[in-house]
């Protein structure tokens, strides 16, 4: 066990490519924690995924012991949290976890969305925040004008903001000190009886589920039988442990200390993240205050594109599924595509995530049908539907009408791309709210619609941008407005799994991009194919894929006859990759990228 | 219990519908042409005794395995078979003639280029026995033929076709079209002078670039430039149709054309689906033993053939083909033909019918033709034939 007043735990907060990875790794590298040899990069992110993309989507956590210039050894416990919006939910708890933060801003960028966000849980935490100015090693870098804007923008001062550079490891003896000077020691009461958080938990297939939890008050030993006070389940603890950021066995945590349990759990849904974990026998009176479950925002149906691999996509799921309570499913069947399932997401990253974890870990073929919002449809009888997918859009006669969910967009961008950027916001039909400078960077406000966000609004801020924007939303409420179902029909079949909701002004628009972008993904048959939009009943756009000519090989005898077989054979394989509509074949990359507008 | 393949084992062998040939492979050229992926070889000096003998011995190997069948054909292919020695030619019919009865039509079919100096030789073949030359004249057009590494000129190729005549009762040439900077109007004419020639039988092939050739590999670096589109190529089969049918000279094949009865009867083995013997390096044979139906090979290298073939016989491997693989070589050869497919015979091999309801969807599209037992494709289908074989054989 620890003294109270040697422990010290943070975060970090930061924007995606600000260096917060690379600091986490040179403080565990600084300290001794991971000796030399072992050293990868982005030691915390162990997704192959986390590391392609150079993302954070867990919670991850090390335990550093580190000798301060005052003689003394500290324990110092990082939560690693996740930078994208999607997982903001998971940052919000970690913070609680914690006293302190370092505040990571790159000193070529400033300060960006998700900072703010993210900086702005942390207040809320009440946690003291260290601000750091990373990449100082950089020719672009300057610290005076971002440590201004840290003032300016977020309000917090730095004139104490610690110079780093993470790559070359200058700054990082500063930021460690400053960490056991600045930052405050937990609290907690030892003799009290047990309080600790359930921070987070997930499943592994040697130890069952993991639980991190965070000790308030009172001791958790190994062989202690516990309550989870929210629903009740009673375990007995089998392990417990820190993470070096490998798993160490130690025999109890005590107040202020970060670790893990196991206690032969076998589903993550069994263990609720926020819940007070307390002992059987002596529980503490009041639990914690939990945290707010994460709700899916956006849903999909991902279907598998050979349709034999359906129960493995369905075991793929539900592995999943156990890992992450964030992530709903149900079974969903399709004219056009057959069996899969619906599924929500937290927003698009996870979606993609999810999606590739799939595909990769468990090697099968999705398609992928267009990100829809939840909307509320009020029937005339005065009922109210939750509207997970267009496919399932009751009868207009019955419809009195329809809400869609509102986001609040916080978006900053240098000025010379503010024009580009309110453009934007104005076609995804946005309301601006605020527009602020701080220095030459603007701070936009938009009250936007999901659906408008939810499919490729990040991708083009991006490139309007040239990648300088960053953008952060949280969700406001439903609101009324005059939204359609929009219906594709190819070769006269409408394909279900192509339908969209889409607000009635912008239909023709809509319609007209999606039936040339469909011209362009499916490749010529041997005859014409229309293909086309419409509202009910009424066509609102139409293209017209003319006919193949040519598909023969000139010369055909008696030694070409094996090699032309296998050619064929290559063929049908290639069409295995595609989807039968009637007689159309549409590619499975089809459902996704006929929704994308270039504009 | 008899076993489900048991009513097939008492079907007559299904090559009998398609007849019996021999192909004989001479894999020597004077000069390698820039679009073929044939095997062919230029070599400087070519011991025509030796291969003979290879040639008569493989020749007695496959006699002993096919004893009782009438011949149907036998074809020289290549490379370039002009370039064997008229003796040799003669000595290989005769031991042909020497194993298997004939049939009535029985046909010796000679690939032959149009220069004067085997020109030369084809009274040789004809008393040797050849009855039919198809020679490779490609183009009307001097300029083009340079550019498709011809060794002959158009002066020269008629001069020869004129010697052919006198020889041999049936001449064909071939002519490549869709070629570099070729239009419509251009290759209209040339096909009309073409058919101003008292020919019965053409072979008209859309220029294709092939891996491993040296127009793949310029076309692989962006340098072959002025091939036609897909939609100008179709334009000028659509032209070829027309042009030839008003001639006399209606397709037979997606890319032969004949007068009625001047079909090259050993190419119909092969989109009949009938058995034949492959002799000589890179040869692939069709052969039906008890029943069993196999695919034969060969090694492509012609000094390795030459020396496995006097060894212990030049075929590299056999392998048995699953009755539903005849189906769909069957399927694949015979809808390249006017006549098309049974589908009786088809569904024989493959243990049932084509699907009903992709036969209707390409009748639907105006693609294939059922009539009665037969299905045959459209003009229009066979310009798309491997995508009606996909749909056939996907469903």
């Amino acid at each position: 066990m620890t003294d109270l007043n040697k422990i010290r735990n943070f975060s970090i907060v930061a924007h995606i490519d600000h260096g917060k990875s690379t600091l986490a790794d040179r403080l565990i590298q600084e300290t001794g924690t991971v000796a030399g040899r072992d050293m990868k990069e982005q030691l915390l992110d162990s997704m192959d995924i986390e590391r392609e993309r150079g993302i954070t989507i867990k919670a991850n956590t090390v335990r550093i012991d580190y000798q301060a210039d005052d003689g003394e050894k500290y324990v110092l416990n990082l939560i690693d949290t996740p930078g994208h919006v999607d997982f903001a939910y998971e940052v919000s708890r970690s913070m609680r976890a914690v006293e302190g933060s370092l505040l990571v801003v790159d000193s070529t960028q400033g300060v960006e969305a998700q900072t703010l966000a993210n900086v702005y849980h942390a207040i809320d935490a009440d946690h003291e925040i260290v601000p750091v100015l990373n990449k100082i090693d950089l020719p672009a870098s300057d610290c005076d004008r971002v440590a201004e804007q840290i003032e300016d923008v977020i309000g917090i001062d730095a004139t104490d903001a610690i110079q780093v550079s993470a790559k070359t490891g200058q700054g990082i003896h500063e930021t460690l000190e400053a960490i056991v000077t600045h930052l405050p020691a937990p609290t907690g009461t030892l003799d009290a009886p047990l309080k600790a958080m359930l921070v987070d938990s997930w499943y592994d297939s040697y130890l069952g589920v993991i639980v991190l939890v965070r000790i308030m008050d009172g001791v958790l030993k190994k062989g202690d039988r516990i309550r989870m006070m929210q629903n009740g389940s009673i375990h007995h603890v089998d392990r417990i442990g820190v993470f070096r950021p490998q798993m160490e066995m130690i025999t109890e945590l005590g107040p202020g200390e970060i670790g893990f349990l196991t206690a032969s759990i076998k589903q993550v849904r069994d263990t609720r993240v926020g819940d007070t974990i307390t002992h059987e026998k002596k529980p503490c009176e009041t639990p914690l205050e939990g945290f707010k479950p994460s709700q899916p925002v956006v849903f999909c149906g991902l279907f598998p594109v050979d349709s034999a691999e359906f129960e493995d996509l369905r075991d793929a799921i539900e592995k999943l599924a156990l890992n992450d309570a964030s992530f709903s499913h149900e079974m969903e069947t399709s004219a056009a595509l057959g069996f899969g399932f619906r599924c929500g997401f937290l927003g698009l990253l996870h979606l993609e995530v999810i999606r590739d974890r799939i595909e990769r870990e468990y090697n099968i073929e999705l398609i992928t049908t267009a990100p829809s919002v939840i909307y509320h449809i009020y029937m005339r009888d005065g009922s109210m539907i939750e509207l997970h997918n267009p496919a399932d859009m009751p009868d207009l006669t019955h419809v009195d009408h329809l809400e869609e969910p509102r986001i609040k967009a916080t978006i900053l961008v240098p000025d010379e791309y503010l024009g580009d950027v309110l453009k934007l916001c104005q076609d995804r039909r946005g309301i601006q709210e605020d527009l602020t400078y701080a220095g030459s960077r603007a701070m936009v406000v938009y009250d936007l619609p999901l659906n408008e966000v939810v499919f490729d609004f990040y991708d083009r801020l991006k490139s309007v941008t040239k990648g300088y924007a960053s953008f952060d939303y949280q969700m406001i409420g439903y609101r009324q407005d005059y939204l359609v179902k929009m219906s594709i029909l190819v070769n006269d079949e409408p394909v279900d799994a192509l339908s969209t909701m889409v607000h009635r002004d912008r239909a023709e628009m809509r319609g007209r991009a999606m039936v040339e972008k469909l011209k362009d993904l499916i490749p010529r048959h041997m005859f014409k194919i229309p293909i086309q939009a419409a509202i009910g009943g009424k066509v609102i756009a139409r293209e017209t894929l003319s006919a193949m000519r040519k598909d023969v090989t000139a010369k055909c005898y008696g030694g070409d006859m094996t090699r032309k077989k296998k050619l064929l054979e290559k063929q049908k394989a290639g069409k295995k990759k595609m989807r039968q509509f009637g007689k159309v074949d549409i590619p499975q990359e089809a459902f996704i990228s006929a929704l994308k507008l270039d504009n | 219990m008899p076993s489900p393949n048991w009513s097939r084992a008492v079907l007559p062998d299904d090559w009998q519908q398609g007849g019996f040939g021999l192909y004989l492979h001479w894999p020597f050229c004077q000069a390698k042409c820039p679009y073929c992926d044939f095997n062919s070889h230029v070599a400087q000096h070519i011991d025509q005794t030796r291969w003979l003998n290879a040639y008569l011995a493989e020749i007695d190997r496959y006699a002993a395995q096919t004893r009782g069948r009438i011949l149907t054909s036998v074809f020289f292919g290549g490379g370039t078979p002009s370039l064997m020695d008229p003796d040799v030619v003669a000595a290989i019919i005769a031991r042909i003639k020497s194993h298997w009865p004939t049939a009535n039509d029985f046909e010796i079919t000679l690939e032959a280029n149009p220069t004067s100096v085997e020109a030369g030789r084809f009274s040789g073949y004809a008393q040797a026995g050849v009855s039919r030359v198809s020679m490779g004249i490609q183009s009307l057009n001097n300029r083009d033929l340079q550019k498709l590494g011809r060794r002959h000129t158009v002066e020269e190729a008629y001069k020869a076709f004129d010697i052919a005549r006198n020889h041999f009762d049936r001449v064909s040439f071939d002519l490549i079209y869709a070629r570099q900077d070729q239009t419509l109007p251009e290759w209209k004419r040339e096909l009309t002078q073409a058919l101003d020639l008292a020919i019965d039988h053409l072979s008209l092939y859309q220029l294709t670039i092939e891996q491993g050739t040296a127009f793949g590999d310029r076309y692989a670096i962006g340098k072959l430039r002025g091939l036609p589109a897909d939609s100008l190529a179709a334009d000028m089969y659509d032209a070829t149709q027309d042009i030839c049918g008003a001639a006399g000279l209606s397709a037979y094949e997606v890319s032969n054309h004949a007068k009625d009865g001047a079909e090259s009867r050993h190419n119909l083995i092969y989109w009949r689906y009938g058995d034949f013997i492959g002799i000589g390096p890179g040869a692939h044979g069709r052969l039906t033993q008890n029943g069993i139906r196999y695919a034969t090979d060969t090694v492509h290298n012609p000094a390795i053939w030459l020396a496995q073939a006097e060894e212990h016989g030049g075929e590299l491997s056999r392998t048995a083909i699953d009755p539903v693989d005849q189906a769909g070589e069957y399927l694949m050869m015979g809808l390249r033909l006017s006549e098309g497919i049974d589908t009786d015979r088809y569904a024989a091999l493959a243990g049932e019918g084509l699907d009903p309801q992709s036969l209707q969807h390409l009748q639907d599209i105006g693609m294939i033709e059922a009539l009665g037992r037969r299905i045959q494709t459209t003009p229009k289908g066979r310009l798309l034939l491997n995508a009606v074989l996909e749909t056939l054989l996907a469903g």
